[in-house]
């Protein structure tokens, strides 16, 4: 997994509240192979008219925001079906982080696995973020995934929380299925415990 | 010994403590490691199976796996090739060499168990109370009507229970949802979680398991509570529980999987002591009238877009807030809907009936009820596509099928077919489907479709109207 320690990038405001996997990835590229580069299928219908235009208005067509790592969300972001893929389009669009007053619990998750950092903030705080990313498009933001902070483009800094296990496996590049191995005696004990129950 | 009084439990403090491998920390967002019972793997498993063998782990407890093709199989036959997209041919077939190499046991097309996974883990005893339950679906909060704790993953975290068998999890906050009094006529299961939804949001509950209880609840047969939780997570919940009782140990009683003899007896002490402490604190309580609730349709893009059937479309000019007011707009504009509109003179092009929500026998049967005698109306296209090959023999037995086909319904073969259209089954551009299945997102049913969210019984007089109906008066036109 990529590590993630503190970055300066650029927002790109999503105003929008329950912006759905099927949203972030439509489920007609849900069968595509891993290798593909799925930031191409990153909110397709959102981004191109049925003609394969680009749809001037949503954020992600309009330069200063191309270049965006940071996505500013509304609530319950990533709400809806499990896939992955969102996740996948995200970070292969070159997104490191995601910030909303609320994700979808299994979107949380699975951003946590890719080094995409979830950071959940009070509303008012999010506003303000979309509020200074739509003001100045290009407007960027500092991620300090070490100190547990975001600063905004005017400088003020808002404290988030992080499972301490998680944020351990992302500023070191840990992939949790090698993190979970070095507990298999535990998993090992239970499974001899459960088995003595039974 | 000291006379320590125990802290007061909810079942689901119950099932996470029996289940922790390693304990979280104290911190709010502390994970704990837990222990998996049952995983469930449908045709969308191919990644996770891949990034295993990058790894080159094989699975820890393939018996502890079960694994059945629903999401890209077709519904019109049982044989793969007529699958035009290769793409998707190869991910049922995936399933299939990766469930039967790592020694998984296999539902495929051509066995009587096949289905959704999330009808037929239940049915086939599978899914018991108790367990901790896991699968790559979202959907999987469904399990949790019998008593047992279910949530869905995503592709990284089914590699991680395949290699494990175990799962990283904060644990949830807790909301009990009481609901009281006796469901009027013609009002189901799905009317009242989509009543829960319209009323507490598509966020209403995340980052908490709901508890259903209540008399209503305990009133309902398996099925209902089975659709109650399956779109638990369409209120953001990360599970949805509901405490196992008599109803629930009928229902399991010589299932296949199900224990026997002295095993059944050990396990029906161990289910009963399940249930929630009466003085256990919830962080969230919530309580419905169930006398109150109506039919239910949804006219949006989100499931708390829902509104009694008597409803009419939402006016943006009533809006103050901008954001709002845009947003309304953009999805009026998607459905193609006008404000202010009754929504029972919306028209309908497609009906969909089946589902892992709603795709059980007591679905079917509701449904035929309504569509007994009559038939689709003219220019809709209407299926039943039942959740399990189970589910379709036995309206087969009860002859559900011929109903249908006398009504001009299609009947085909189980699988997730048009809830999300992986398969090919879609719902065409600017089509309007009246539909049982969960979700009613952009494009969900297929690019540009339009979905209604709604019971069978409902679905079924849609079909044969033609458009958005109160079943209760299409009940009443006949009697009078």
């Amino acid at each position: 997994m990529k590590a993630f320690t503190r970055i300066d990038a650029v927002m790109l405001p999503i105003a929008r509240v329950n912006v759905d996997t099927d949203q972030i990835t439509p489920a007609r590229y849900l069968q595509k192979p891993r290798s593909d580069n799925f930031g191409d299928y990153l909110f397709r219908d959102l981004r191109y008219a049925k003609d394969g235009r680009e749809v001037t208005e949503f954020p992600l067509n309009r330069a200063p925001y191309r270049a965006a790592q940071v996505v500013v969300a509304l609530d319950n972001f990533g709400c809806g079906s499990s896939r992955e893929h969102a996740v996948w389009a995200l970070a292969d669009y070159g997104m490191r982080a995601v910030i909303a007053p609320s994700f979808g619990d299994i979107f949380h998750s699975n951003s946590l696995k890719n080094g995409l950092l979830p950071i959940a903030l009070p509303v008012a705080a999010v506003q303000s973020l979309l509020d200074a990313a739509q003001a100045k498009p290009g407007a960027s933001v500092v991620i300090d995934l070490e100190e547990r902070k975001v600063t905004s483009p005017d400088g003020v800094t808002y404290a988030f929380d992080i499972d301490p296990r998680s944020r351990e496996c992302l500023l070191k590049g840990i992939d949790e299925i090698d993190y979970t191995l070095t507990q298999i005696d535990a998993i090992r004990a239970f499974e001899q415990r459960i088995a003595r129950q039974a | 010994m000291s006379a320590m009084t125990p802290q007061p439990q909810t079942m689901l403090d119950r099932i996470w403590a029996r289940h922790e491998v390693v304990a979280g920390g104290s911190g709010a967002n502390s994970q704990s490691l837990l222990y998996v019972d049952r995983h469930l793997l449908q045709d969308g498993s191919a990644p996770a199976f891949e990034m295993l063998r990058q790894r080159g782990i094989a699975p820890r407890m393939p018996e502890r796996a079960v694994a059945t093709p629903d999401h890209y199989i077709p519904t019109d036959s049982r044989d793969l090739a007529t699958l035009a997209d290769p793409e998707k041919r190869a991910m049922a077939a995936a399933l299939e060499h990766d469930a039967k190499t790592a020694g998984i046991r296999f539902f495929g097309l051509d066995d009587p168990r096949q289905g959704i996974v999330h009808v037929i883990a239940p049915e086939q005893g599978l899914s018991l109370p108790g367990m901790l339950i896991v699968c790559g679906d979202s959907h999987t909060s469904t399990h949790g009507a019998l008593g047992a704790l279910a949530f869905g993953i995503g592709a990284y975290e089914v590699a991680h229970v395949l290699a494990t068998q175990t799962v990283w999890q904060k644990k949830p906050k807790t909301l009990r949802v009481t609901i009281d009094g006796t469901l009027p006529d013609g009002v189901s299961a799905k009317d009242v979680i989509l009543t829960l939804i319209a009323k507490i949001g598509a966020a209403g509950a995340t980052g908490h398991v709901i508890e259903y209880a209540g008399a209503t609840i305990r009133a309902l047969p398996v099925e209902g509570r089975l659709t109650i939780c399956n779109m638990s997570i369409e209120a953001g919940g990360r599970a949805g529980m509901i405490a196992p009782d008599d109803t629930t140990f009928e229902w399991l009683a010589g299932r296949p999987f199900a224990p026997t003899g002295p095993a059944w007896d050990r396990s029906l002490r161990e289910w009963r002591a399940l249930a929630t402490d009466a003085d256990a604190k919830f962080d969230r309580e919530v309580s419905i009238d169930a006398t109150a609730i109506a039919p239910m349709v949804t006219w949006g893009n989100s499931p708390e877009n829902a509104l009694p059937i008597s409803g009419r479309i939402p006016d943006p000019a009533a809006l103050g807030d901008p954001a709002r007011r845009a947003a309304l707009l953009r999805t009026l504009d998607y459905m193609g809907l006008k404000p202010g509109t009754a929504l029972t003179d919306v028209t309908i092009d497609r009906v969909f009936i089946g589902s892992c929500t709603n795709g059980r026998i007591d679905d079917l049967r509701s449904a035929a009820s309504v569509a007994a005698g009559r038939h689709v109306a003219p220019g809709v296209e209407a299926w039943v596509v039942p959740g399990s090959n189970v589910v379709k023999q036995q309206a087969e037995a009860e002859g559900l099928d011929k109903i249908f086909r006398d009504a001009g319904f299609q009947w085909r073969y189980a699988g997730c077919s048009m809830c999300l259209g992986t398969n090919g089954d879609q719902v065409g551009p600017g089509q309007r489907c009246a539909s049982t299945s969960n979700r009613n997102f952009v494009g969900r049913q297929g690019p540009g479709s339009r979905t209604h969210l709604m019971s069978p019984a409902m679905a079924a007089a849609a079909a044969v109207t033609g458009r958005l109906t109160d079943v209760r008066q299409l009940a009443q036109a006949v009697r009078s």
